[in-house]
């Protein structure tokens, strides 16, 4: 009896591992944040664009808006891509385009938005990349659905027509 | 054999004489132990893309204001889930990462035990 | 063209030898006393066929045939000659032949340099090992063909990552793999003297020998994957408990047992499932480390282009191994260790024992390490990442009794022994104990289990040295190695415990000074390389004791990929390595520099060469007494 039971446990313990494995393959190893938890916006001092003066988070977003904040650079490609998209979101005046100047040369940045035009309501400067990190984005573009002071989605990546769509059903 | 062990006595008090920083020492192995999302195979200390960077400002930022070691894990955490700790929290989705290697080891050890044991007999 | 034309036949040749080999060796198995001439030249003739196609490949990358898919993926004209050379198994495909080579170089060196074993044994350990070639042939052939073409044929190939262009990684895949895929004839050679009842003394002895070969070489592969991460990946580190990595250590543990397990094996015909056991689980734990790094279900710093198909192929071929060892171990194998299992608990092979039971610890701590973030994804969709500190936690304080058990566990005999007159043994001790206690004071490292830890490998490295002087040649070998070892924790612990480090940003004239230490940056030159641009900084730094040394650290920007990586420039000495690296900082004037001192790097090197070297010793000495 003990003579079996060993050679038959080894081989389930041995099954069970392989359908593990096999299970592990399909999905994608690339670590991304949950993206659909919703969360309070965090609280910071930031320098707006053009005036380089210091404002509080708290008077940037207010009650029963809704935002979006994009986080880009000039040195950023996909935001070049993604600009276009913003652009003709920001036609509709149904959600404020908040911009992040993330880790950016001030004149480049300009150029970037003479050259594309400017979405944005406000703009802000993340100098240093710390308050990308207080938002817990990790890279550029990154985009965040704000209502009621919570982040109610967030995108990692450019935004396309798809995302804009999903965004514009959102809102409603 | 006497001459061999002053010469290693000599040799370890005349090598290190660096004192260390707490602080800088405090902030890398904070970062060493937070996983990079940017490259994920590196540690924060390890990796210098921008987000590791601006990762290791914003630790020296949170020393500053006098967080201990354990409340900037919790800060990160929160904002990037359990992956960015390297060393996972003891909880109930990793108990069995904890105690199966120590199960192993005492029960590696009672196999042996036993095997002593039966000569006695 | 012809190249790839070559080659690929090739493969499908050596793919029909196999299969023809499975017949020959059935014909051959029943009816004959000595091995046939044709199985000994099949064998030849597909390791023949193997080196024919993995030359072809070679010549692809050296005259940059992009006709070739996997030369355009991973080569490109301004590359050097020697890296277009060591780029051929720089990646998946190519790597994948040099797997088969080995395969195909083992069996048939093991076919012609074992005597005085039964043929039958002989041609089963043939076919077991065909198994493993032709499920490689296959895999190969079907799913990472190193010889597609791409038409239009391009003009320029996409180049190798310049991270992989170091001398250390060029030649680490090769002796790593011969470590590595030489297990392979340890695993069919068990699996053929169970089948066939014939595990005792003599077969012991007999394969002992491959053992100590894998291990050689397996040894010397992770040195070098070691020492490329130090000098490649930047930062200092030497090794970073990564997945790659861990899988290569798997294997190591559990071949370093097998072969201490060996030895019990050769000397008392005892603990013969154990063997089995091991030899099984160690190249079952290199297959299922190729399965973990090549299918993508693991991220790590090292990235092989991942294709599902590829995993699930490996997977399942994996499983049919396991499952094959799995029967045969508990359809053949009686233990009949009952008769002889006689165990004082003060011999060498309870030490031995114990010291299995130490390495099997260490090698479920690597393996769940490793593994367990997969289970709990696929069971509960949690996301957690295991790191150095989970690795050090669980073995750190197990090292301690370990060096214990490796400096007292040889001076033990077989079968029986006492302890007398071995006073030595605890004044060694107490000598250690003084000597970790007042280094860690005088350095305010006053930390319990550093002391304890510093003692214990103390206390193994004087046992060791004095045998050198005591034992002379007796058990040289092994005194070599376990010497070895406790000279690598003893420079891991300073190299970790006394290094330093200054982080700082200079812009170009800037000069960093503190107590200790002056960082000046003094200017910048540029290079042009034909397959990079640098971007040179000049450093001179001087320590407070007068000592000035000249640093150039230097930005690389390859064209072809286009990747900048960052050189640091370590100034190597036998006491310490001082290691300096810059990086650009994303719109700034300044650049990042980090400075560090960090004593006895070479020694954790050279304690590597001198374990691997007890393995070369040993092995010199079987062959010199036969």
């Amino acid at each position: 009896m003990k003579n079996k039971i060993l050679p038959f446990s080894v081989i389930i313990i041995f099954g069970i591992i392989f359908f593990i494995f096999y299970k592990g393959l399909e999905d994608s190893k690339i670590y991304t944040p949950d993206v659909n938890t919703k969360k309070e916006i965090p609280d910071f001092n930031i320098k707006e664009f053009f005036s380089g003066e210091n404002v509080k988070s708290s008077n940037i977003f207010k009650l029963d808006k809704i935002y979006l904040l994009n986080i880009w650079s000039s040195w950023c490609v996909p935001c070049r891509q993604e600009h276009a998209f913003l652009m003709n979101l920001s036609l509709d005046n149904k959600v404020n385009i908040i911009g992040m100047n993330y880790k950016d040369n001030l004149s480049n940045a300009e150029n970037f938005l003479k050259e594309l035009g400017n979405p944005y309501k406000e703009i802000y400067i993340d100098l240093d990349g710390t308050i990308a990190i207080e938002w817990g984005a990790y890279g550029v573009p990154e985009s965040f659905l704000i209502y009621n002071n919570e982040i109610i989605k967030k995108y990692i990546g450019p935004l396309n027509q798809q995302l804009i769509e999903e965004i514009n059903l959102l809102i409603k | 054999m006497k001459v061999l062990r002053f010469f290693l006595i000599i040799i370890l008090f005349f090598t290190f004489s660096v004192l260390k920083a707490d602080e800088l020492d405090k902030r890398n192995n904070i970062t060493k132990n937070l996983r990079c999302l940017v490259c994920q195979g590196q540690s924060i200390y390890d990796s210098d893309s921008e987000f590791a960077n601006s990762l290791k400002i914003l630790v020296d930022r949170k020393i500053d204001e006098g967080l201990t070691e354990a409340e900037i894990y919790e800060y990160f955490k929160n904002k990037y889930g359990e992956w960015i700790l390297y060393d996972p929290k003891l909880n109930k989705n990793t108990y069995i990462l904890w105690f199966m290697p120590l199960l192993i080891f005492l029960f590696g050890g009672a196999i042996i035990f036993k095997k002593l044991k039966k000569k006695h007999d | 063209m012809i190249y790839s034309l070559v080659g690929y036949y090739s493969l499908i040749l050596g793919l029909i030898i196999g299969l023809s080999l499975f017949y020959f060796s059935y014909k051959n198995f029943n009816n004959s006393n000595i091995l046939d001439t044709k199985i000994l030249s099949f064998t030849f003739l597909q390791l023949f066929f193997v080196i024919i196609s993995f030359l072809c490949l070679i010549f692809s990358f050296v005259v940059s045939d992009f006709s070739n898919e996997t030369v355009f993926n991973n080569s490109h004209t301004t590359k050097p000659l020697f890296y277009k050379i060591s780029g051929t198994w720089g990646n998946h495909e190519g790597s994948l032949l040099l797997w088969l080579l080995v395969l195909t170089l083992f069996i048939f060196l093991f076919l012609v340099r074992t005597k005085n074993q039964p043929v039958k044994y002989k041609i089963l350990t043939l076919v077991f090992q065909q198994i493993i070639i032709v499920g490689f042939f296959l895999f190969l052939i079907k799913t990472s063909n190193p010889f597609n073409y791409i038409f239009p044929i391009p003009t320029e190939g996409l180049g190798l990552n310049p991270i992989l262009q170091d001398p250390a990684l060029a030649i680490h895949p090769p002796i790593l793999y011969l470590g590595y895929v030489g297990s392979s004839i340890i695993f069919s050679s068990v699996l053929a003297a169970t089948s066939l009842k014939i595990i005792s003394t003599s077969w012991a002895s007999h394969i002992k020998k491959w053992i100590l070969i894998s291990w050689i070489f397996l040894t010397l592969g992770i040195l070098l994957g070691s020492i490329w991460a130090y000098y490649e990946l930047g930062w200092g580190g030497f090794w970073f408990w990564d997945p790659v990595e861990n899988v290569s250590l798997m294997p190591w543990l559990a071949l370093t047992t097998l072969l201490h397990c060996i030895l019990v094996l050769e000397k008392k015909s005892i603990l013969t499932s154990w063997v089995i056991i091991l030899s099984i689980a160690t190249f079952t734990l290199s297959m299922c480390g190729t399965f973990l790094v090549r299918s993508g279900i693991l991220n790590s710093v090292h990235t092989f282009a991942n294709d599902p198909e590829r995993g699930l192929f490996i997977l399942v071929f994996l499983f049919i191994l396991i499952f094959l060892s799995i029967l045969i171990f508990f359809f053949f194998h009686k233990d009949n260790d009952r008769k002889s299992s006689s165990f004082f608990w003060l011999s060498k092979e309870t030490s031995i024992l114990i010291n299995n039971w130490f390495m099997m610890y260490f090698l479920s701590v690597v393996l769940i390490g490793t593994v367990y973030p997969i289970f709990l994804d696929v069971i509960s969709s949690q996301k957690i990442s295991v790191g150095p500190p989970f690795y050090h936690k669980l073995m750190i304080p197990f090292l301690i009794p370990f060096l214990l058990m490796m400096a007292i566990g040889p001076k033990l005999r077989w079968i029986k022994s006492q302890l007398k007159d071995k006073t030595y043994l605890i004044s060694f001790f107490i000598i250690s104990i003084l000597l970790a206690f007042l280094v860690l004071k005088n350095f305010n490292q006053n930390i319990l289990i550093n002391t304890i830890l510093i003692s214990s490998a103390l206390y193994l490295f004087f046992i060791t040295l004095r045998d050198f002087f005591v034992k002379k040649y007796k058990n040289i070998s092994q005194n070599i190695s376990h010497f070895g070892f406790s000279l690598l924790i003893l420079s891991i612990l300073f190299n970790s415990l006394f290094s330093s480090e200054i982080i700082t940003n200079l812009k170009i004239g800037e000069t960093f000074e503190n107590s200790k230490t002056k960082i000046v940056f003094e200017s910048v030159d540029q290079k042009k390389e034909k397959n990079y641009n640098a971007i040179i900084g000049n450093f001179l730094i001087s320590n407070h004791d007068g000592g000035e040394d000249r640093f150039s650290p230097q930005l690389r920007i390859y064209n072809q990929p286009v990747i900048a990586t960052s050189e640091a420039d370590i100034k190597t000495t036998l006491m310490s390595d001082k290691f300096i690296v810059i990086n650009l900082v994303q719109n700034q004037d300044f650049f990042n520099v980090r400075y560090q001192v960090k004593p006895f790097m070479l020694w954790i090197w050279l304690s590597v060469i001198l374990i691997s070297l007890g393995g070369i010793v040993s092995l010199l000495k079987k062959d010199n007494e036969k």
